[in-house]
């Protein structure tokens, strides 16, 4: 079978945080409908190479291309726009605003509605049916017109898979989305994001890894800052070095 | 089950906002009606600065430029260029625009403290320009004598006229303001206010919605200095002096920041008790400085948020059990 094309590719990425290299040369070909999953110990430098790629921070050195575009050095919003959306460690929404207009808002964002201050509430009602559909999907219906700050710890995760959903995006970058989950929950989420991942591009930062063996195609395994291997969870896995890294770097 | 309408905040009747109209309509038979129109002019100043403060999460130490320096203007088109007084009103209005478009393309990038210090610091640019164009603010003695005029026909001159034209205008503008609240844009401010970081990730451009939101907040500012100056007859340079920008900030803690209402009665609040305190003590404004302590450690809510928290965590645990 031919390999899908390359999506999301960065070249040589470097991130130096006064004098401290946080990342140093990486590289990865994230391909299309792929799970992609980026994992390593602590410290390894893994969120930060999300932030690269979501333009959150900007490189020191290094190029970022998506769909042979670059976006190295572009506003969030605008690589947003372009249809890569990220997901944060820490669950990421909007506290005080109802469940269903955590998702509304973002249903709205591609549209040139909520540039119009004069336009009554009622024009966002032609958003509650999709809106709607993604609480189902991720099942917060009964909570639907509740403040999400009300939610449960695992409630305000899929509300945050919800929101990142509502963008439709192509290229979907989720940080450790079972982070601080109880093991009931993790299974939930393992499948939402199965269902999630169809016809898109997924990269997973995650932990766990039974989760990492049961989503992805593809690991890349980070190290310090760099790349120490890449390859699928069978070559992965019985690699020295990364068994060395987990074993010998950190206890878990 | 889930019908759009249900719970749908603003498909409630507003008993609150009926409430207040009510009061608003007998208020000129129960105090002054100066002290009421007062009351009116800083509301509105308030409503402009909470959708800043409340819905979009930035806070202006600075508005005093606003409503101060729109009241001069104001004052002074209708002074020297016999403006009749709704169009002085707008001119008002527009230099707030002008000067809020400025102020927030130098600032709006800011956070926190940053912004509060930026703000306040070109506020003062504005208070020393009234302290050196003399010739038209009349410096310490402030701009005098100017004329109500006439609103659409009713005469101003008439005290409880007076107050009945500024109420319009107040009901009005808190009408659209509430309207831009429950907006689409006006989500987009609460998600900001909420976490800047994750609507930008939703791929909105932050600062655009906090340049407008600023530019919004100032007009209504302005409006009501505007607003302020026709209805004393004068104004002076308190108006655009900090301890206004901090009178204002107040008003909007005590009532409820982040509610439509609660600014109303935070400004309502806190001009009645400076009226009664004048008379009573010394030095009011200990006693002022005191009950806003200690509201603000009973209270963190405000007035109005803290009642509407309450019958939100009745419904909340209501909807639970069910």
């Amino acid at each position: 079978m031919a390999e899908p094309r390359v999506v999301l590719s960065a070249k040589g990425l470097c991130k130096d945080f006064r004098g401290f290299r946080a990342v140093n040369d990486v590289s990865i070909d994230i391909r299309e409908g792929t799970i992609h999953a980026l994992i390593g110990p602590n410290g390894a430098g893994k969120t930060t190479v999300f932030n690269l790629l979501s333009g959150f921070l900007v490189p020191s050195a290094g190029d970022i291309v998506y769909r042979g575009r670059h976006i190295t050095r572009m506003d969030p919003a605008l690589i947003a726009r372009l249809g890569i959306v990220r997901s944060f460690q820490i669950s990421s929404i909007f506290p005080h605003l109802s469940v269903l207009d955590n998702v509304k808002v973002a249903l709205q964002s591609k549209t040139e509605l909520p540039k119009r201050f004069w336009v009554s509430e009622s024009t966002t009602s032609r958003f509650d049916a999709r809106a709607l559909e993604l609480l189902e999907a991720v099942g917060l219906t009964p909570y639907a017109y509740g403040l999400a700050v009300h939610l449960s710890y695992g409630r305000k995760r899929a509300l945050e898979l919800a929101i990142s959903m509502a963008l439709d995006p192509t290229v979907l970058l989720l940080d450790e989305p079972m982070a601080g989950m109880g093991a009931e929950d993790v299974e939930g989420m393992t499948e939402l994001v199965r269902r999630f991942a169809k016809g898109r591009t997924v990269l997973l930062v995650e932990h766990n890894l039974s989760v990492v063996s049961a989503l992805s195609d593809r690991i890349t395994v980070l190290q310090r800052g760099s790349v120490l291997t890449e390859g699928t969870y069978e070559e992965v896995r019985s690699d020295p070095r990364v068994i060395d890294a987990y074993l010998g770097g950190q206890q878990d | 089950m889930l019908s759009s309408g249900q719970a749908n905040p603003s498909g409630k009747a507003d008993y609150l906002g009926l409430g207040l109209l009510i009061l608003g309509l007998a208020l000129p038979w129960i105090l002054y009606p100066v002290l009421a129109t007062n009351i009116i002019v800083w509301a509105l100043f308030a409503v402009g600065f909470n959708l800043l403060l409340g819905y979009t999460g930035l806070l202006s130490f600075g508005h005093a430029m606003f409503f101060g320096g729109a009241s001069y203007i104001t004052g002074i088109v209708i002074l020297h260029a016999h403006l009749p007084t709704p169009l002085a009103l707008l001119v008002g209005v527009a230099f707030s625009v002008v000067l809020a478009y400025i102020v927030g393309v130098l600032s709006i990038r800011t956070q926190g403290i940053y912004f509060a210090m930026i703000t306040l610091a070109i506020a003062q640019v504005v208070y020393f320009a009234v302290t050196v164009f003399i010739g038209w603010t009349g410096g310490e003695n402030g701009l005098q004598g100017v004329p109500r005029g006439t609103f659409f026909g009713i005469p101003l001159e008439n005290d409880r006229m007076m107050y009945y034209a500024w109420l319009l205008i107040a009901i009005i503008v808190v009408a659209f303001v509430k309207r831009v609240i429950h907006s689409p844009f006006g989500q987009v401010l609460k998600a900001i206010r909420e976490n800047e970081q994750r609507a930008r990730s939703l791929g909105y451009n932050v600062d655009h919605y906090k340049l407008m939101a600023f530019i919004l907040s100032a007009a209504v500012s302005g409006l009501a200095g505007g607003m302020l100056v026709v209805h004393q007859h004068f104004t002076v340079m308190d108006s655009v002096d900090w301890r206004t920008s901090g009178e204002v900030v107040m008003m909007t803690l005590l009532g409820g920041m982040g509610t439509v209402y609660g600014p109303v009665i935070g400004a309502a609040f806190y001009l009645l008790l400076s009226d009664r305190l004048a008379v009573l003590v010394n030095a009011p404004g200990v006693v002022i400085g005191s009950i806003f302590v200690l509201t603000i450690l009973l209270f963190r809510r405000g007035i109005v948020g803290e009642i509407i928290g309450r019958l939100d965590a009745r419904r909340a645990r209501g909807s639970q059990e069910a």
